[in-house]
């Protein structure tokens, strides 16, 4: 939101921000790169000359000025690129939907590059006939178009004991919301038949890692969606291209990217992501596995530690998502005062089911300091808990889910940082 | 052609071409709707045995999937000191910032649980399946069958699953291998176990006893890069 981002103080600050220091946010020089050569009475450059012509840019890129805005990795969190993971800028979008080259990337080992001629989606176990689509036979097939959040259940993982990262992007970056098409699963399973005694599916990606999870039956027989498309264009090759797997609500990991084989079989597979990964070890140091759902949570991504207010004060719009792997969005309540009196905010644009949800909060800003937060409400009457609240259950060890009240405090210049309130 | 374009944009009448097109269109022979999800679309040929036998690698807990092959601790160990201990350590202890194989017994309920193969995993399965399909990272996928059975043992011998370097794992032997840690998972259970975070009419007004105190910084936790300090995804 800061409007002319000096990119190297913008990287500056987050290496300071990262490096525990973050003395203060350079001051946004809104109008430092103004040319008053272009500000009425006089007219513009590009109010007198013609610009570039049609098909010059034959894939359109953001404005020149925009281009600082790009996923960012945290590179001390993993020892390879290639197993690890990059964040959406969530605090440069607005809307419910990501941009596809903003969607973040969690890859196990590096993207696969498929040749989709050679891309081949294989389908057998307990099923009447083993089959073979090609990338245009899963085309031909029926399709439906659905926009889903998409939420790695590390997400917020480094928060667990306490403020750590001083961005939404960091703290709650790795989530997108995409328009999908693609072929309900069903459609394919119904190709190849399905046997009796079918409970659980094993989905395989085609990456070097082989990605796997186990799927349970009823989730593949209800929303699960064989998909090609993102916003209408194929899958990038980060999200999976040609064709992924898309489980509305649930964590990211069980997403398989690269689709290239699902066996039908009648019990989980305990694979290495459904055991020694993605389980959720509670304070006991006993293991929550197959916890498959994503639950409410919300974050305000403008303004946030990346996003200071350029305003002295007076009216200001907070703006944030919610979502849910529940359902729709209910209602969302902002606080300015950490916690002590909540005031509901404003849904603007679709609640769709299991779709990020925009949200808006505008009040007079007083210019004093403000400790921000946002709780979200599903259908199911779930509300999302503080982060005390879910530590209380869970303790601070689980790394996945963590889905608590987010705090931003806001000093009277406009800055903003990760904190932590009791 | 262009000049077919010129002239649709310049507006004459590509309405009306679509229109009848439409008007035009059969209504019935060929062109019936089909009920969704009845009988199947026909798509897809049938996938032959081995290309399935090329692809199908997993391996489930009861021991089905497991290839034929057999390795000893002994011949695992040349092997994992080769392709392996670089990254995870002799010992599995890991080389700098590559995952552990080894260790941490005893330490899942403490502020830092480590959680290795002996310290966490439920499933031996899981360990052949894993290196079997995505390891040496880089390089998956390259391993013999005889060479992953080797090298699955000598993983299993540097927990202390299997203490006799003579052992040879093959698809019969697996069996007698389980990890202590099976029986301290359990399914997701916060629908019941935190039922309390369903409620009809969360507190809107004076919700805290006094104005909310700051507990904690981001700032103040060292996360440099350098030091390597900070948690890990996973
Ligand atoms: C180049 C470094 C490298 C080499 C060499 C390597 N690994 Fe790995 N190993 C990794 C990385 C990175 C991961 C984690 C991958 C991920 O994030 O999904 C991993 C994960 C594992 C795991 C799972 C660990 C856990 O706790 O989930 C096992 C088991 C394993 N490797 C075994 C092996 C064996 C056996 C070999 C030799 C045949 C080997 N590795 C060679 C880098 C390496």
């Amino acid at each position: 939101m800061s409007k002319k981002p000096n990119r190297t103080s913008r990287r500056g600050f987050l290496r300071t921000a990262l490096a525990g220091g973050a003395a203060a946010i350079a001051s946004p020089a809104l109008t430092a790169d103004s040319n008053p050569a272009n500000l009425p009475p006089n007219v513009a450059d590009w109010s007198k000359t013609l610009g570039e012509g049609v098909a010059v840019r034959t894939y359109g890129k953001p404005a020149k000025s925009e281009a600082h805005i790009g996923r960012r990795d945290v590179s001390w969190l993993t020892a390879s690129p290639q197993s690890s993971v990059s964040f959406t800028p969530l605090h440069e979008i607005d809307g419910i939907i990501t941009p596809n080259g903003l969607c973040f990337e969690r890859h196990h080992s590096g993207i696969a590059e498929v040749n989709p001629a050679d891309y081949r989606l294989m389908l057998h176990g307990l099923v009447d006939k083993p089959l073979m689509f090609t990338l245009d036979d899963i085309k031909r097939m029926p399709r439906v178009n659905r926009a889903y959040f998409c939420e790695c259940a590390a997400n917020s993982g480094m928060e667990w004991r306490g403020a750590q990262l001083n961005g939404a992007q960091f703290t709650h970056g790795m989530v997108h919301c995409v328009m999908y098409t693609g072929v309900p699963l069903k459609v394919l399973l119904n190709e190849a038949g399905l046997k009796p005694s079918a409970k659980w599916l094993l989905l395989e990606g085609g990456d070097a890692a082989a990605m796997t999870r186990s799927l349970p039956l009823a989730k593949a027989l209800d929303d699960a969606l064989v998909a090609y498309r993102m916003n209408g264009e194929m899958l990038y090759p980060e999200n999976g291209y040609p064709v992924r797997m898309v489980l509305p609500g649930w964590e990211a990991n069980i997403w398989v990217k690269w689709l290239r084989r699902i066996e039908v079989g009648d019990q989980p597979w305990h694979t290495r992501e459904e055991t020694s990964k993605y389980t959720d070890v509670m304070a006991d140091g006993q293991a929550r596995r197959f916890t498959y759902v994503m639950e409410a949570k919300s974050v305000i991504t403008n303004p946030s530690p990346q996003a200071p207010i350029n305003h002295k004060s007076g009216f200001t719009v907070l703006s944030g998502i919610a979502w849910s792997g529940r359902g729709k969005i209910a209602r969302v309540d902002v606080s300015i005062d950490g916690g002590r009196n909540w005031r509901p905010a404003k849904i603007d644009g679709p609640a769709w089911d299991k779709a990020l949800t925009r949200f808006y909060y505008e009040f007079d800003w007083d210019g004093s300091e403000l400790l921000l937060q946002s709780r979200a409400m599903d259908e199911s009457g779930y509300v999302q808990p503080s982060k005390t609240e879910l530590r209380k259950y869970r303790g601070v060890n689980s790394i996945y889910h963590n889905n608590g009240i987010q705090t931003w405090h806001v000093r009277s210049n406009g800055e903003v940082e990760n904190v932590e309130v009791g | 052609m262009s000049r077919w374009v010129s002239s649709a944009l310049l507006g004459a009448g590509i309405l009306a071409l679509i229109g009848a097109g439409v008007a035009a269109a059969p209504k019935s022979a060929g062109h019936a709707p089909r009920a969704e999800a009845a009988k199947p679309l026909g798509i897809g040929r049938e996938a032959k045995s081995d290309e399935i036998a090329g692809w199908d690698i997993d391996v489930r807990p009861d021991g089905k999937g497991l290839p034929p092959g057999k390795g000893t601790v002994r011949e695992g160990e040349a092997i994992y000191m080769q392709q392996c201990a670089g990254c995870h350590g002799e010992f599995g202890e890991s080389a700098g910032r590559w995952p552990i194989l080894a260790g941490g017994e005893n330490t899942l309920g403490s502020n830092d649980p480590v959680k290795s193969i002996g310290s966490f995993w439920p499933y031996a399965s899981t360990v052949i399946d894993y290196i079997r399909r995505a390891m040496p990272f880089g390089n998956a996928q390259s391993l013999t069958n005889d060479e992953l059975y080797a090298v699955t043992a000598y993983v299993f011998y540097l927990n202390d699953l299997i203490k006799d370097e003579h052992f040879e794992l093959n698809a019969n032997s697996f069996k007698s291998i389980k990890l202590p840690n099976e029986r301290n998972f359990r399914d997701d259970d916060r629908d019941v176990a935190e039922k309390s975070l369903w409620r009809k009419s969360p507190c809107m007004t004076n919700c805290l006893p006094g104005p909310a105190r700051i507990t904690g910084r981001a700032r103040v936790i060292d996360v440099t890069p350098e030091s390597g300090k900070g948690p890990k995804v996973e």
